[in-house]
């Protein structure tokens, strides 16, 4: 059963053997030449002229936390937007739920507002 | 399908409830309220679990599911809700008296604590793996933060990244689990997925297995059964010391109600094929556990090793799986939370400030400068121990007595070997404490209130159940 892919398997090694072979010989006998300018970032552009990591506020990382969460909490909303019609037929509970549910994220947000997570200083 | 949310409903979440009420309002209040008043927060915080003690007295003889069988309320949720609740009271006590001696800001801990046990409580009460999963992650997040608490250590730091880390990736492996055994039963219903491997018991599918398998590891990191545990040691001498305390206590016991509500259900059927996994899991957990704690010379780190331990003997009453391990099993929880916070309560104390003095060397000669306090100490090791007057060992007892009642002789046998071992590393701080000479001459501090109630609690628990155990193991049979 598994000997009908026995070519396959013989197809496979050939390539990833060719493919072996190209890249070490190419390694092996190509000239190289070892000249400062061609070792800089950019060959035939400016040269770089800082650090490419910055040190920038931590703020921005609070920030897109909080937008995260409350995305995720908007996500919830959205299942809850599409039964809505057909629970209500069946009671307010679904309005109230909901309620309650924003009302907690509520509160996280108020505790955040106070603890100054938006103050941009 | 119509959605009705009665009075049953809302009475059997009723101390869940309370709890998370409780922990968003001071959440407001440890931001809103003027800086004098912050410090009632804590005490407002037992006043909260307090509420939901009472509340919890509603939910006694109430049998069956709610909210469309997401739910359980039986005996079984009364007590774990009566132990989560008492565990998070205590723990609060022993923060009060950590607040005042170490210099960080300890506002939304209270809350956190309240949420994490408001976690607890709906994995003790599951019904369905949505509601375990849950409540474990409820429970979880705030750990990851508490363990995080003392910002300012290095240690603290380190245990908050190493738990989230491999907690969220244990968290992996548990939904992963859940999502197989999803896809072969049909529903996270516990009672259904009961059902599924009842008739099905002769030939299980390989995929069903896994999930369980899956599942089995999700719960395992969090009650630290030997492969899983790594995280354990560090995680433990980072942590604040009440964090430690609430986290040893809390977290194990609520990963065991989930085990027990998963397991005990559901794999009764199987239980032949499960029971030779969880009997090398539970040996080993005891093995490692007891012969690492052997060289801890940090008092925190040999109570996490400890703590590995015995999750290992109370893995040993799930293997039995007979009608003696759910009592055995929360027997020993409610043991093993009064001597296990009793034990931190006296580090916090002779840890003194910013957790100086937590090496065992600090504890020589204490007997003779707090008496008291090594006293208290004293019972608290035998009890861990497991010596007899004390419930430690009414605790092994049961659950070995299940064991062999399903006969697992050899289990019981390495059980008893390694209760020996035990022995060498809780006398150690016996003997430290009253037959050699103080290390350094500096006083601890007089034992704080709140503290003091704790390890009066504590004490009295377990003098108290190793005496008296037969009204409680009625209430739970």
């Amino acid at each position: 059963m598994l000997l009908q892919y026995i070519p396959i398997l013989v197809l496979s090694v050939i390539a990833l053997g060719f493919a072996a072979a190209v890249l070490i010989l190419t390694h092996v006998i190509s000239p190289k030449v070892k000249d400062p300018v061609k070792l800089t970032v950019y060959e035939s552009g400016l040269p770089p002229q800082m650090e490419a990591r910055l040190r920038y506020p931590i703020r921005f990382f609070v920030v897109a936390m909080m937008f995260i969460l409350f995305d995720v909490e908007v996500i919830f909303i959205y299942p809850w937007a599409v039964v809505y019609q057909q629970f209500l037929a069946y009671g307010s509970f679904i309005f109230w739920e909901m309620l309650l549910f924003i009302a907690v994220l509520f509160a996280g947000y108020l505790y955040l507002y106070k603890r100054g997570a938006f103050k941009w200083e | 399908m119509p959605i009705a949310i009665g009075t049953t409903d809302l009475i059997s979440i009723l101390p869940i409830a309370i709890v998370s009420l409780f922990g968003v309002y001071l959440l407001l209040q440890s931001v809103f309220a003027p800086r004098m008043n912050r410090i009632l927060i804590p005490y407002l915080g037992i006043l909260g679990v307090g509420l939901a003690v009472v509340g919890n007295f509603f939910l006694i003889g109430m049998e069956g599911t709610a909210f469309e069988g997401m739910v359980r309320v039986d005996r079984l949720t009364v007590v774990l809700n009566f132990l989560f609740l008492i565990t998070a009271a205590l723990s609060l006590l022993i923060t009060i008296s950590y607040h005042e001696g170490e210099h960080v800001e300890f506002l939304e801990f209270t809350p956190l604590v309240l949420f994490s046990t408001a976690g607890m409580m709906v994995m003790g009460s599951a019904e369905s793996l949505m509601t375990i999963f849950l409540g474990l992650e409820t429970m979880s997040i705030a750990l990851y933060v508490m363990a995080g608490f003392r910002r300012t250590n290095r240690h603290s730091l380190e245990a908050a990244l190493k738990y989230f880390l491999l907690g969220a990736f244990a968290t992996g492996f548990l939904l992963y689990g859940m999502a197989l055994t999803y896809g072969m039963v049909g529903s996270t219903n516990l009672t259904q997925i009961a059902q599924y491997f009842t008739q099905n018991a002769l030939d299980v599918p390989l995929v069903a297995l896994m999930g369980l398998a899956l599942i089995i590891i999700g719960f395992g990191f969090k009650v630290a059964l030997v492969p899983f545990h790594m995280w354990t040691p560090d995680v433990y001498q980072g942590s604040p010391l009440p964090v430690t305390a609430y986290m040893a206590v809390g977290a194990k016991a609520a990963g065991f109600a989930a085990i027990l509500r998963v397991i005990s259900l559901s794999a009764f059927s199987i239980a032949f094929q499960w029971s030779e996994i969880l009997w090398v899991l539970a040996v080993l957990t005891m093995t490692v556990g007891n012969v690492v704690a052997l060289v801890q010379d940090n008092i925190k780190r040999m109570l996490a090793y400890s703590s590995i331990a015995h999750a290992g003997y109370i893995l040993v009453g799930v293997v039995a799986s007979n009608d003696q391990t759910v009592p055995s099993v929360v027997f020993y929880l409610i043991v093993y939370l009064f001597m296990n916070l009793g034990a931190f309560a006296v580090a916090t104390m002779v840890a003194g400030q910013n957790e100086r003095r937590v090496n065992i060397q600090y504890y020589r000669g204490l007997g003779y400068t707090q008496p008291l306090l090594a006293l208290a100490m004293a019972v608290f090791m035998f009890s861990l121990a497991g010596f007899p007057p004390t419930a430690g060992f009414i605790g092994k007892f049961y659950i070995f007595s299940a064991a062999l009642q399903s006969g697992y002789v050899w289990l019981v046998i390495l059980g008893v070997i390694n209760s020996l071992i035990s022995v060498y590393y809780y006398l150690n701080v016996v003997v430290a404490m009253y037959m050699q000479q103080p290390v350094d001459e500096k006083k601890i501090a007089p034992v704080l209130p709140g503290v003091g109630v704790v390890i009066l609690v504590a004490v009295l628990g377990i003098v108290y159940l190793g005496i008296f155990p037969g009204t409680m193991l009625s209430v739970l049979r």
